[in-house]
This record gives C-alpha cells, sequence and structure tokens, in this order.
C-alpha cells in the first residue's frame, strides 16, 4: 500500500480519539441515565474500526454487531445524532428507537447494529451479493466478535461467500472474551484466522492494536473483494479494556491482564509512533485532543436539545405502506 | 415459608433437582464460571462442576440439539437461553425436533427436557432483546409453556418441569428476578397446568401471568378503593392450560380481559379469548377484552418502550369498558 500522507495519519488518530472521547462521554451519560439499556464500549478496540474502514469508498457497506459506536463513527455517520440515539430521541440515527446496539445509517451505507449474536453475518453476506448481482464493485466489511464464530451462521455465510465469489471481507475482532468467555473456554482452536482454511478462502491474523497494521491488511483484503470477488477472513487481535457491557462484575479476568493489555493502547501507541516519525508535535496532539473534545461536547448539546419521539411513532415504521 | 427473590426460587428448584436426580444437568452460556448472566445458577457450578453445569459456546442451535439428543437417550436437561430472544436461533431444534420427536417416532422417543431463561419486556433493551416469546411457542403441539410470576411457582413450577417428560418450555423475567415472595419450605411442586386465582373478585376477570401479573394485581387494588372487584386469575402455564378455572371464573364474575406483554396480534390472548367465547359465552355479559402489547417491535426511547406495553391505565380503561 502507498505511503500515508500527515493528514491521512492525523485523520486515522484523530478518528480514534473521537470514538475513545465519544464512548468516555457515553459511559458518564448512561451514569447519569441519559443512556439506558445495555451499553458495549469498544475501548480497546479503536485502531480495528479505524485502519478497517480507512480503506474503503464511501459506497462501500459495512455491517457490526451491538458494539458499534466505533464503525459508526469512522463510517461517517454524525456524532450529534449518534448521540441523540444513545439518549432515546427523535433526533437519532434511527428516531430513538434502535438505541445502541441498534445504530443504522442508509445514507453512509452502514448496515446496522445486531444484537443477535452472528446475526449480521449473513446479512453482511447478502449486501455482498448484492453488489454482485448488479454488477458494482462495492465490498462489504463484516465486523463481528471471537464469539460469533461460534454460531451456525457464521459457517453458513461464510461457505456461500466463497461458494459465490462475494466482495466481502470478513472482520473477527478477537477481544479475547464472548462476555466472560474466554476464546479458549469456547473453541479449541485459538487461532481462529485459521477458520478460513475450510471455505478455501485467505484468512489473515493481524495485530487489531496496530491501525496501520490493520488498514494494511484489510486494505489488501478489500482490492482482493473488489477485483477479483475474493472473500477474506480476517482476524484482528485486540482486548477490550471496559467490560462487556456496563453491569460486568469482570470476575472472569485478573486486573493485571487487563493492565498488561492497557499498555498497548491503540491510541497511545499510535500517537508515540507519529510523535516519533516527527509527523506530529505534543501543540498537534493538544489541538487534536480539543476538536475532539468539542465535538463530542457539541454532540451531547445536540442529544440533550432533541424531543422525545413523539408516541405515535410508536406504531410507524412497522410496514411500510403504513410508514 | 421463607420470603426469597424469584431467581433464588429458581436457583433453589435447579439445586433441590440436581441433588435427586443425576441425570439432570444444566448447560448453556455463562451457566457456570460467571454463574448465571442473570445469577439464577450462582454457586452451581462450585457443588455440581463442571460436568453438570456445562457453559457452552454461543451456539444456540448447538448446544438446544444436544440437549435434545441427551434427553432421547434419557439424560434431564436444563438448558439456559441466557435471554428467550436467542432461542430463536434454536427454533428449529425446539419446534422441528424437540416438539414432535415424540410424535414422530410414535412414542418411542421422549423428550424430557427443560428450555429455560428470562423472557419480555425488560428496561429499554430494544427490539432484539425485548420480546414476549410465550406466542412462538404456544402455538408448537408437543411443547409445554411455563411462564411463571411469582417465586413460590417459580419454584414450584421449575421442579414439575424438571420432572416432567415433555420438552417444556419455562420463561422467567429480568424484571422478576429481584421481587420476594414466601416460598414453602421444603419439597414441593406445582404441577403443569394448573392456574391459581391470585386475588378473588366479583365483578370482572382479569387474566394475567408474569409481569403483567404484578401489573393486574396492583391495579385491582386500586380498583377495589372504587368499589370494582377484581378477580386475577394467574394461569402459570400456558400450554397445558387449566382452561376450568378460567371458566369457573368468568361465570361467576361474567366479564373477561386477558393480559399479556407481547403484541397481541395472534397472541395469547387472542387464544384465551377464542376459548372463553366458545366455551363461557352465554355467560358474558360484554365481550372479551385484550390488554396487550402494541403491535410493533420494541422500541428503545423510553417514552416509546412505555408505551409499548400494557400500562395500569390501559388496564383501568378495559376494566370501565367491561363494566359499562
Ligand atoms: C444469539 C445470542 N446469544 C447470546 C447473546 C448474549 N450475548 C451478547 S454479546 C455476547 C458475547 C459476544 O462476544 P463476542 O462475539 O466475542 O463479541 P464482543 O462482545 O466481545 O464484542 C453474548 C453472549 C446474544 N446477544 N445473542
Ligand atoms: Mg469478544
Amino acid at each position: 500500500m502507498q505511503k500515508l500522507e500527515r493528514k491521512e495519519l492525523v485523520d486515522l488518530l484523530r478518528q480514534m480519539l473521537l470514538m475513545r472521547r465519544f464512548e468516555e462521554k457515553c459511559a458518564e451519560m448512561y451514569a447519569m441515565g441519559k443512556i439506558g439499556g445495555f451499553l458495549h464500549l469498544y475501548i480497546g478496540q479503536e485502531a480495528v474500526a479505524t485502519g478497517a474502514i480507512s480503506v474503503l469508498r464511501p459506497d462501500d457497506s459495512v455491517i457490526a454487531s451491538y458494539r458499534e459506536h466505533g464503525h459508526a463513527l469512522a463510517k461517517g455517520c454524525d456524532p450529534g445524532k449518534i448521540m441523540a440515539e444513545l439518549f432515546g430521541r427523535a433526533d437519532g440515527l434511527c428516531k430513538g428507537k434502535g438505541g445502541s446496539m441498534h445504530l443504522f445509517d442508509k445514507t453512509r451505507h452502514f448496515l446496522g447494529g445486531h444484537a443477535i449474536v452472528a446475526g449480521q453475518i449473513p446479512i453482511g453476506t447478502g449486501a455482498a451479493f448484492a453488489s454482485q448481482y448488479e454488477g458494482k464493485d462495492q465490498v462489504t466489511l463484516c465486523f463481528f466478535g471471537d464469539a460469533a464464530v461460534n454460531q451456525g451462521v457464521f459457517h453458513e455465510a461464510l461457505n456461500l461467500a466463497a461458494l459465490w465469489h462475494l466482495p466481502i471481507v470478513y472482520i473477527c475482532e478477537n477481544n479475547r472474551y464472548g462476555m466472560g468467555t474466554a476464546v479458549e473456554r469456547a473453541t479449541p482452536v485459538k487461532d481462529l484466522y485459521q477458520r478460513a482454511e475450510a471455505y478455501g478462502i485467505p484468512g489473515e491474523a493481524v495485530d487489531g492494536m496496530d491501525v496501520l497494521a490493520v488498514r494494511e491488511c484489510v486494505g489488501a483484503a478489500v482490492e482482493r473483494a473488489r477485483r477479483e470477488r475474493i472473500p477474506s477472513f480476517i482476524e484482528a487481535k485486540t482486548y477490550r479494556f471496559r467490560g462487556h457491557s456496563m453491569a460486568d462484575p469482570g470476575t472472569y479476568r485478573t486486573k493485571e491482564e487487563v493492565e498488561r493489555e492497557k499498555q498497548r493502547d491503540p491510541i497511545v501507541l499510535f500517537r508515540n509512533h507519529l510523535t516519533a516519525e516527527a509527523v506530529i508535535k505534543e501543540s498537534d496532539w493538544k489541538a487534536l485532543e480539543k476538536e475532539v473534545r468539542t465535538a463530542v461536547e457539541e454532540a451531547v448539546r445536540y442529544a440533550d436539545a432533541s424531543p422525545e419521539p413523539p408516541l405515535d411513532w410508536l406504531l410507524t415504521d412497522v410496514y411500510v405502506s403504513e410508514r | 415459608m421463607a420470603i426469597i427473590t424469584y431467581r433464588e426460587a429458581l436457583n433453589q428448584a435447579l439445586r433441590e433437582e440436581m441433588r435427586r436426580d443425576p441425570r439432570v444437568f444444566l448447560m448453556g452460556e455463562e451457566v457456570g464460571l460467571y454463574q448465571g448472566a442473570y445469577k439464577v445458577s450462582q454457586g452451581l457450578l462450585e457443588e455440581f462442576g463442571s460436568k453438570r453445569v456445562i457453559d457452552t459456546p454461543i451456539s444456540e442451535a448447538g448446544f438446544t440439539g444436544v440437549g435434545i439428543g441427551a434427553a432421547m437417550v434419557g439424560l434431564r436437561p436444563i438448558v439456559e437461553m441466557m435471554t428467550f430472544n436467542f432461542a430463536l436461533v434454536a427454533i428449529d431444534q425446539i419446534v422441528n425436533q424437540a416438539a414432535k420427536i415424540l410424535y414422530m417416532s410414535g412414542g418411542q422417543y421422549n423428550v424430557p427436557m427443560v428450555i429455560r431463561g428470562p423472557g419480555g419486556p425488560a428496561h429499554q433493551l430494544a427490539a432484539q432483546h425485548s420480546q414476549s416469546m410465550e406466542s412462538y411457542f404456544y402455538h408448537v403441539p408437543g411443547l409445554k409453556i411455563v411462564r411463571p410470576g411469582t417465586p413460590k411457582d417459580a419454584k414450584g413450577l421449575l421442579k414439575s418441569a424438571i420432572r416432567d417428560d415433555d420438552p417444556v418450555i419455562f420463561i422467567e423475567s429480568e424484571l422478576l428476578y429481584g421481587t420476594k415472595g414466601e416460598v414453602p419450605d421444603g419439597d414441593y411442586t406445582i404441577p403443569l397446568g394448573v392456574g391459581e386465582i391470585k386475588r378473588e373478585g366479583r365483578d370482572v376477570t382479569i387474566v394475567a401471568y408474569s409481569t403483567m401479573l404484578l401489573l393486574a394485581l396492583q391495579t385491582a387494588e386500586e380498583l377495589e378503593k372504587e368499589g370494582i372487584s377484581v378477580e386475577v386469575v394467574d394461569p402459570r402455564t400456558l400450554r397445558p392450560l387449566d382452561t376450568e378455572l378460567i371458566m369457573e371464573s368468568v361465570k361467576k364474575t361474567n366479564r373477561a380481559i386477558v393480559m399479556e406483554s407481547g403484541a397481541g396480534f395472534a397472541g395469547i390472548g387472542s387464544g384465551i379469548g377464542a376459548i372463553i367465547s366458545e366455551q363461557a359465552f352465554d355467560y358474558l355479559d360484554a365481550p372479551v377484552e385484550r390488554v396487550t402489547g402494541a403491535n410493533a417491535p420494541t422500541p428503545y426511547a423510553r417514552n416509546l418502550e412505555r408505551a409499548k406495553i400494557p400500562s395500569k391505565e390501559r388496564l383501568v380503561a378495559a376494566v370501565k369498558k367491561v363494566l359499562s
């Protein structure tokens, strides 16, 4: 892949930082009761969505799980509309009907957050099918967790994609746990990327804490998908720094382990890298922090100002004909 | 009598049945090391070990099928759905396999298993995590459906479900786990298919179960102050259904309301309402009313979610309507 310009590098850093600060704010808003239900934070995994989605064209599709705030932001969804959705407000991305686990944005080809583990895998495959069917060259990135590979639809979808040569890249974000279950307690073959072999498609592991590595790996896979219609399965090795959701007691892993993993914070790593390469200075970082914080404050203001959805919206959007 | 939570009652039932019968085992996501997503299986791994308290990968279709196979050849599996929403991933196993094997095998193979976990609306969990699943299973011959509303019922019915020789769908509720109530000491069971009058009254019968039972009881208390005497019938088991108890009550009050938290169309209320119309039409002074969830998926926004689920106001309005 080509060497990146300074602007592109800074964009990657800004994107990750926006995800981080946005979600730290989400945690705060949850504690205040402004966000309800289940809230799953992406903190620690930012390099994966950032690196992967950075190689896409705007008309490429992305689909993800319930841990999808980062993917939505990376796909260009408006932070204010995301926050309003988390607040359950009328101006939210989905009119307040979806919430944290169900962000959708058709204008950005963001096919949603899905809360049935692995439910999105065949659906993303369907988007890739449509691209091929219509003779287009749009690619789909389909994100899911390490636990999703143990669902039946994972197997069925990958088999179909391989059989039909669909333009899709499956990205398994292996953060080492599905809720409280460590990967090795859920599957005997720990290197999940090896599963690709069963379908005869490229499988590759990448350091999910290294945004440039993710970018490069997914970039190559997207090109394969776009030009040669070869689907790929990428395992991004990462870690979630927070609990599974806000309600997680966290007893299944040690504090030492979490602290050790935090040493590989993808944002710190990339910032240090850019500083060492003299791409950014301390003052650039400060300016980025300020810019991102302002954006997050603005998102909260937007969400706060938005009204609750009107009650008659309960029964709209059930059928197109009654919309 | 001890006062314990619904969660503890279920835990006791599991523990007692596992002690009683070594063929009984518990299987599901996070049931062991994590002590259960909702802590229903707290302490069971410690007591029974990982042979009988089995953590599974996220593979509902797979482990439900494993449960069915094990049941066919003599074990008594309890399969936990972390929430019943995920049972849809396994619905083929439940509907096409578990429910029909006895019939298809001409009575040779029965499937003595319990599939249990919470279901129904909880707090702002949105459309994929907030559904009342009982009506999906209610329709299927071969399945039994239990929907307990109190700790006492939860314990007694779960023990019966585990001892039952057919597949039992046992749906608990996130919103009920923390509720408390009196539970008899020692070993007791409540037979499947036997309802209970949870409150006696003269003017109108409300048929309600699970979280709707609590709403019905609260509402009945308030209506009492207005001089309206409400009888609350809790079927507890939806299949088999204690139609006799419901009919007795309706014949006494001459008015009936059926509640459910799920969408009303082709729901439990439709089923029970039709049975009342068939069996007690001549006794009715008003058409059977249904107070149900709106015919929409469950929205995330707090105000819309509130509007989706039956409320006290809607129940009061229904009572006044059948009385007018
Ligand atoms: C079919 C299904 N079963 C169970 C759940 C409950 N659940 C939600 S997330 C989760 C863990 C998923 O882990 P993983 O796929 O690794 O993604 P991560 O949360 O780590 O991003 C579980 C068990 C669910 N949502 N859907
Ligand atoms: Mg995971």
